[in-house]
């Protein structure tokens, strides 16, 4: 981290960030040559032994230049659109100067759905038939852990430089060798006032005990966000606890959804449920919240007092990608703090490129100072990464929680 | 099957079976029995070895023969098992009690009506059936006029006293999938009991009234009996799949309305423990022929099984 003070979203990003994952990277090491030794090809994960070295993704010849077409898959309400919701002015905008045709799909729900969606595909070495998407951090962990994902060649992302000091180093990709940031956010509870009765949400508890939400409360499927919101709301840090800490925050939530408090555990589609009102509060995504209320004023968001989670969501090349060249264009593409701070003024979440707050102020003056786009160092000195996980905590823990979301 | 098999080879009656013809059935039965194999018990074996095998994601899966993985699948999973036999017969007979008089109606009555009312049974059909179970997600929405009517007449708070229901409003509820699942599946039930009311004589009917049976006992002694084969199928054609379905219940049930076809997605695409959830399905299999076997048995038409 060189000599240099670290600044506050550095700090937070990087609270936790020597993890036991690292820690297990490194002894992982020593087995590689082990292995390689051995013949092991190292390309099918599913029948390598266990904790074995990171296998490489295959590549497929990229046709990038003779097919101009580019397949992004992504989270509902996490790209700019024009005000008649028919079109996305910066995707047009690189169509326009590239002649490179877009494909946006946005069909990244939830991390482990989509895993389960891609995993069969790319444990067999084909085409998942998609050159890109954007995962969450530890999502990008475990890609990168089986060999799923490419290196990014940065030598067709020379705007890679403008990544904020931040995302740099981060533990689940050192050097970002595979990965770049697309946006980073908080998760918070949204509530939609109409349905609360002009009430307002302010913590977990509330959300999983008041008796003028039963029924009407969704937590998020992603474990590290509806858990971690509720180990703050018991002082706990998710980014440093125990298993004794995890378990009792399950206890809450298994509490709460006993009683009738919980509709539903959902991936991104909570998003129509609070608009349309049948979810009256929820665990949410600052920005979703953030952007909907620009229509929709009754949708309001809370940060929680005792503090909320952090996450990055991030670019990676699947392999036997087709048109990873192509890809790398777009990412690099989205890397002008010029484009990004489009993006930006309709997502409403941390942008990873430096120079964003500059142009966003550009754009709208009020912008420059939202919260949820430019944290000040107060708002994120509450929010807290959750801690990486062993693989068999990772596993342990997954299942406590969806016996719990589906049980 | 040799004489069929004379007929269909010669086509002359008197002479005798031949044995060139042999071959016949076997060749037109090959389709359908390669289909079988590669699409039904190849999976089912694939399944069967996957229920049996211990591991996880990241290191892969091995077959150790773990037969008391099924048990732990009934002592954890049992209530969504329950739950789903007894919503997916809840829909069933409900799905009966609807579609029993419009197949009748439709069959018997409605003359030069009869094919447009089919056209508007199967015309759900031609939209998905995801986008239709997401259309009664905005009509049970709780700011929506089907709520406030429901409120406005009491509705919604009996369905509250009597437990299908959580609070005042319809969705997220016992109701609402129950509601759902009888809708997706109502066609089902309506199609096979329309083909065997259709092809009851209405005559019989009539010298049922002449022997002086009222209206009910002619229903009772000669429509009902015959058209049991339609109320099996029909049954049939909407329990099992209702049983099993997932989609319903995702998106119209709350967490207490979990059932067992949902608990398998998520283990399957979730949790990715491929071992339980095809131990899972195993057992909803199980219990399906099972019940099945029985009701059949019971409702006395054994040529259907």
């Amino acid at each position: 981290m060189n000599d240099k003070i670290p600044t506050p979203m550095q700090a937070a990003f990087l609270r936790g960030a020597l993890s036991r994952r690292t820690l297990m990277t490194g002894a992982a090491g020593l087995g590689v040559t082990a292995l390689a030794a051995c013949g092991s090809k190292g390309r099918s994960p599913s029948n390598s032994a266990s904790g074995s070295a990171t296998p490489t993704a295959k590549a497929a010849q990229d046709m990038s230049d003779t097919d101009k077409l580019i397949n992004w898959s992504n989270w509902q309400q996490y790209i700019d659109v024009s005000d008649d919701e028919k079109s996305r002015p910066t995707l047009d905008a690189f169509t326009k100067a590239t002649g490179i045709k877009v494909n946006y799909t946005e069909d990244y729900n939830d991390n482990d759905e989509f895993y389960a969606k891609v995993r069969p595909l790319l444990a067999g070495g084909q085409d998942t038939g998609r050159d890109v998407w954007c995962s969450t951090d530890w999502m990008v962990a475990r890609l990168i852990r089986q060999g799923y994902v490419q290196p990014l060649d940065k030598a067709n992302i020379p705007n890679a430089k403008n990544l904020e000091a931040a995302f740099q180093d981060v533990s689940f990709d050192p050097g970002r060798k595979y990965s770049l940031p697309w946006q980073a956010g908080f998760a918070c509870i949204g509530f939609n006032t109409k349905a609360t009765g002009g009430k307002k949400v302010t913590t977990m508890t509330q959300l999983l005990t008041d008796p003028a939400l039963k029924g009407k409360v969704t937590l998020l499927s992603e474990m590290r966000d509806t858990v971690g919101l509720v180990l703050l709301d018991q002082g706990k840090d998710p980014s440093n606890f125990t298993k004794a800490d995890f378990e009792a925050a399950i206890a809450m939530i298994q509490k709460a959804k006993d009683a009738g408090q919980i509709q539903k555990f959902t991936g991104n589609d909570y998003t129509d449920g609070l608009s349309a009102g049948d979810i009256a509060a929820c665990v949410a995504w600052s920005g979703d919240v953030a952007s909907l209320s620009l229509d929709a004023p009754e949708l309001e968001l809370t940060l929680p007092e005792a503090g909320y989670t952090l996450w990055s969501d991030n670019f990676v090349i699947p392999a036997m990608a087709k048109h990873k060249k192509n890809a790398e264009k777009l990412i690099n593409y989205y890397y002008d703090p010029k484009v990004m701070a489009e993006v930006e003024a309709w997502v409403n979440y941390i942008s990873p490129v430096a120079g964003t707050k500059e142009a966003v102020a550009a754009i709208d003056k009020d912008l420059g100072s939202n919260q949820l786009i430019f944290p000040s160092t107060e708002t994120l000195s509450k929010a807290k990464k959750f801690r990486d996980l062993s693989a068999q905590e990772e596993s342990e823990f997954t299942r406590m929680f969806t016996n719990l979301a589906t049980g | 099957m040799a004489e069929g098999a004379a007929v269909v080879g010669t086509g002359a009656p008197v002479r005798k079976p031949v044995r060139r013809g042999r071959w016949v059935p076997y060749a037109l039965l090959a389709p359908g029995l390669l289909w079988l194999v590669v699409f039904f018990v190849v999976p089912m074996i694939t399944l069967g070895s996957q229920s049996l095998q211990e591991g996880n994601i990241d290191e892969g899966y091995v077959f150790t023969g773990n037969v008391s993985i099924y048990a732990d699948a009934v002592q954890r999973y049992w209530p969504h098992l329950l739950r789903s036999v007894g919503y997916a017969g809840t829909a069933t007979v409900l799905a009966l009690l609807l579609g029993y008089p419009l197949a009748y109606f439709m069959a018997q009555k409605a003359g030069r009506w009869k094919n447009i009312l089919l056209i508007l049974v199967i015309a759900p059909f031609f939209t998905s059936f995801l986008i239709r179970t997401l259309a009664w997600r905005n009509i049970l929405s709780d700011d929506g006029p089907v709520v406030a009517f429901a409120q406005s007449i009491g509705f919604t708070s009996l369905l509250q006293a009597i437990g299908l229901t959580s609070n005042d409003t319809l969705l997220a509820s016992k109701f609402a999938v129950i509601c759902g699942l009888t809708y997706n599946f109502l066609p089902f039930m309506i199609l096979p009991l329309y083909a065997s009311l259709e092809r009851l004589d209405p005559r019989l009917v009539e010298a049922a009234g002449d022997l002086y049976a009222s209206p009910r006992e002619a229903f009772r002694r000669v429509t009902w009996p015959l058209s049991l084969p339609g109320v099996v199928a029909g049954t049939l054609l909407t329990f099992i799949p209702a049983a099993g379905d997932f989609i319903n219940s995702r998106l119209l049930g709350n967490t207490e309305t979990v059932m067992i076809g949902q608990v398998i997605d998520s283990q399957f695409l979730r949790v990715l423990d491929y071992p339980l959830a095809a131990a899972l399905s195993f057992i909803l299999l199980t219990m399906i022929v099972v019940l099945v076997t029985f009701y059949v048995r019971k409702a006395g038409t054994e040529e259907l099984v």
